[in-house]
């Protein structure tokens, strides 16, 4: 996606690359003092990959191992609970339509959390952007696409203000986004009318959350994704060992490929199962926004992990001083990580639309931006910035959701909903602060 | 320069020299006529107490202060010095005494931090992991165990490793260290001054400011001393004593080194 402007920033050309390599070579014969840089990097055996990993969790970096046994733990618990209800097809399949508007939220969120800031207004934005689309719909008559065009183009514009706000003028992100917070609830009450409800009937748009993927695609897409992870992750590893550079050990990443697949084959399988609760009909498949998020959580990983730009949010977020010292504009990537998360905001505001079929003065503010938070965090995105995935938002937004669906199912009264999230998001910011700590004292 | 007494440098062109720098931040002047040389081969070090304008000479060297007056050259050509970005292009890199790498990066992204290399509009991580090592290898680093340990996790003198071979990756020519051993151990000083002195080695001009004179005359070639922003003198090490330099830090001359009329930087 940057090869537009690739060559420009790129640091030499081919032939100065050359002779640069040329005369560290040089130097590296020169000196004679052996160095175990000038040796082939060792491939770790399994037990020591283990190892490494334990004691990496055991130094305090835990990334989303906390999030998956959680998630493990509320599926077993409720389950138990409500044995035929809560494991069922619907409800799974309902589940992850609930969690879905919350992940992407919370992907967004990552890349202000990234910087160590905070978008309070992100959810409000999604709502906003959610009426923006649907008025374009009912009021204009306009085409789905130009609907969520607008939608889309309603949250980069509310993420430039509060970039621009933030990096140009200097207010903490904190004020800014709570003035928006209130700020765009008054613009979709405006939009919508006290007591309005816009309702979005537009077929495509509604397929998001209630339209399930032909049940064939859907395989379709499983393998390939699970077979692309695998193809990928092999090929770079080999790679590695040719070149004897750091790399894992080779059966941790056929384990890790073989467990991508396998979570995806079971997920999929669950969801091609007929859950139509009258035999007449035939209600199966992915919903749509499975594959919505599968896509964005590819591409936002790619460009967190491997773009310089993304590399320049981790560098920023971790020493914004040293990342100033390194030539990079602290202030754009600032602004960018707003325009982003609010742009994802929207993208969750549209899911939330479908889902509910409507769009409404409330939208996007009540518990919406808590549990988007709650999601990245709980996932293992750190609030204190330089850390942080795009896949972590995916397994904190699945046990934000299943929290609330598996308490929805017990009848509990909402009050404890309220309280069991607030807990949870407590619990996994404690986790993230002690374990900030480790690092930080694991340092010598 | 033919003065007899002139101690200074050896017959080669300076790979950089400043004459005449004059630097003042609003009204207090802080560099008054700063003469200065770089030697390929070479480790100057540069002296003074503390306000005397060392880091300042370091920055406007760095290109990251525009001066007030003077004449900047690199390889016997005069130059235009606008930014950081320019002084980079030369091939001058600064470690600057806090450091300057982000800790939750590892080694190799932090050496490439906004220089990465790329493949096809993404990052090229196995030329980065190739070069940061043979990088290391080629300064003979032999305390980091890989270069994809989170810099978070490495020591002071594992870090300051990590920044000067930061800064010597570049093809880079000139590297200048800001008190580089302030906040090493008896250890790690020892790690950082052997690369001082191989970069030098390396056929890089290398400037180092410290305030340990047992460290300056271990591994230096020519020591500059500052004194209230001037330079008092410019001297081989091999000519001067301990006590000296120390003079010359501490009042600006000694015996007939320093501020005397037969001066190099007086008469410049
Ligand atoms: N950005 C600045 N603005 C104003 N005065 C400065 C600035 N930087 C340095 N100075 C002043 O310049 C003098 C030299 O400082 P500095 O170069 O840091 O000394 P050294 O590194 O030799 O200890 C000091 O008196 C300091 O107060
Ligand atoms: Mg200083």
């Amino acid at each position: 996606m940057t090869t537009a402007h690739e060559p420009a920033s790129d640091t030499g050309a081919p032939p100065a690359q050359l002779t640069e390599r040329e005369q560290i070579a040089q130097l590296a014969r020169a000196t004679a003092v052996a160095s175990p840089m000038a040796e082939p990097a060792p491939e770790p055996t399994f037990a020591e990959g283990v190892r490494a990993y334990v004691q990496r969790v055991r130094a305090g970096d835990i990334g989303s191992l906390p999030a998956v046994l959680g998630l493990v733990v509320l599926f077993v618990l409720f389950s138990s609970l409500r044995p035929e209800t809560f494991p069922s097809p619907i409800n799974i399949a309902n589940l992850i339509v609930q969690a879905s508007s919350i992940i992407v939220l919370a992907m967004g969120l990552t890349f202000v959390l990234l910087l160590g800031d905070i978008d309070l207004s992100a959810g409000v934005a999604g709502g906003a952007s959610a009426g923006v689309m649907a008025s374009t719909i009912s009021v204009l008559g306009a085409p789905w696409y130009l609907a969520v065009l607008a939608g889309l183009l309603t949250g980069l514009v509310i993420g430039t203000l509060i970039g621009l706000l933030v990096a140009r003028v200097g207010i903490p992100s904190f004020v800014v986004t709570l003035a928006f917070f209130l700020g765009l609830q008054g613009v979709t009450l405006r939009l919508i009318g006290q007591g309005g409800t816009v309702p979005v009937r537009d077929p495509v748009i509604v397929q998001i959350a209630n339209g399930n993927v032909p049940i064939v695609l859907g395989w379709v897409l499983t393998i390939l994704a699970a077979a692309l992870y695998a193809g990928l992750t092999i090929r770079r590893w080999l790679g590695q060992r040719r070149r004897g550079l750091t790399r894992d050990n080779g059966g941790l990443v056929i384990a890790r490929a073989v467990g991508v697949a396998a979570a995806l084959v079971a997920l999929t399988a669950v969801l091609s199962q007929n859950r139509a609760r009258v035999p007449s009909i035939v209600l199966a498949g992915m919903p749509w926004s499975v594959p919505l998020i599968a896509v964005l959580l590819v591409v936002l990983t790619v460009v967190l992990g491997r773009t310089s730009y993304g590399r320049h949010v981790y560098a920023v977020g971790g020493s914004a001083e040293a990342a100033r010292r390194a030539g990079i504009s602290v202030p754009a990537i600032r602004v960018s990580v707003f325009m982003i998360g609010s742009t994802l905001a929207a993208v969750s505001g549209i899911i939330e639309a479908s889902r509910l079929n409507s769009v409404t003065p409330g939208s996007g503010a009540g518990n919406q931006l808590l549990l988007g938070v709650g999601a990245a965090v709980i996932g293992g995105t750190s609030l204190f910035g330089g850390k942080g995935k795009v896949s972590n938002a995916v397994i904190g937004g699945l046990v934000v959701a299943t929290i609330t669906n598996g308490l929805g199912l017990l009848g509990q009264p909402s009050y404890v909903n309220f309280l069991v999230t607030g807990g949870v998001l407590l619990l996994a910011a404690t986790v993230d602060a002690v374990s900030r700590r480790r690092r930080s004292s694991a340092a010598i | 320069m033919s003065e007899p007494a002139s101690p200074t440098s050896p017959a080669t062109t300076p790979l950089l020299s400043l004459r005449g720098v004059d630097k003042s931040f609003g009204a207090v002047q802080v560099l008054h006529g700063v003469d200065l040389d770089v030697h390929a081969g070479q480790v100057t070090a540069l002296v003074g107490d503390n306000g005397a304008g060392k880091s300042t000479l370091v920055k406007c060297v760095a290109g990251i202060y525009t001066t007030d007056a003077g004449e900047y050259s690199f390889d016997g050509r005069p130059v235009q010095i606008s930014g950081p970005k320019d002084t980079a292009a030369l091939g001058i890199e600064v470690v600057y005494q806090d450091l300057a790498l982000a800790d939750n990066l590892d080694i190799v992204q932090n050496m490439f931090l906004g220089r990465e290399r790329k493949k096809g509009g993404l990052l090229d991580e196995t030329s980065m992991e190739e070069l940061a090592r043979q990088t290391l290898a080629s300064l003979s680093v032999r305390t980091v165990r890989s270069v994809r340990q989170l810099v978070s996790s490495l020591s002071g003198g594992q870090r300051q490793t990590v920044a000067i071979a930061k800064a010597v990756l570049w093809n880079s020519r000139v590297v200048l260290l800001d008190e580089p051993t302030a906040a090493l151990g008896v250890a790690q000083t020892r790690q950082v001054l052997d690369l001082v002195r191989r970069l030098a080695d390396n056929g890089l001009g290398v400037v180092l400011i410290s305030h340990n004179l047992n460290d300056v005359f271990e591994v230096a070639d020519t020591i500059t001393a500052l004194y209230l922003g001037r330079v008092a003198a410019t001297v081989r090490t091999r000519d001067v004593t301990s006590s000296q330099v120390v003079e010359l830090i501490t009042a600006g001359r000694s015996g007939d080194l320093g501020a005397a009329p037969a001066s190099a930087s007086a008469t410049a």
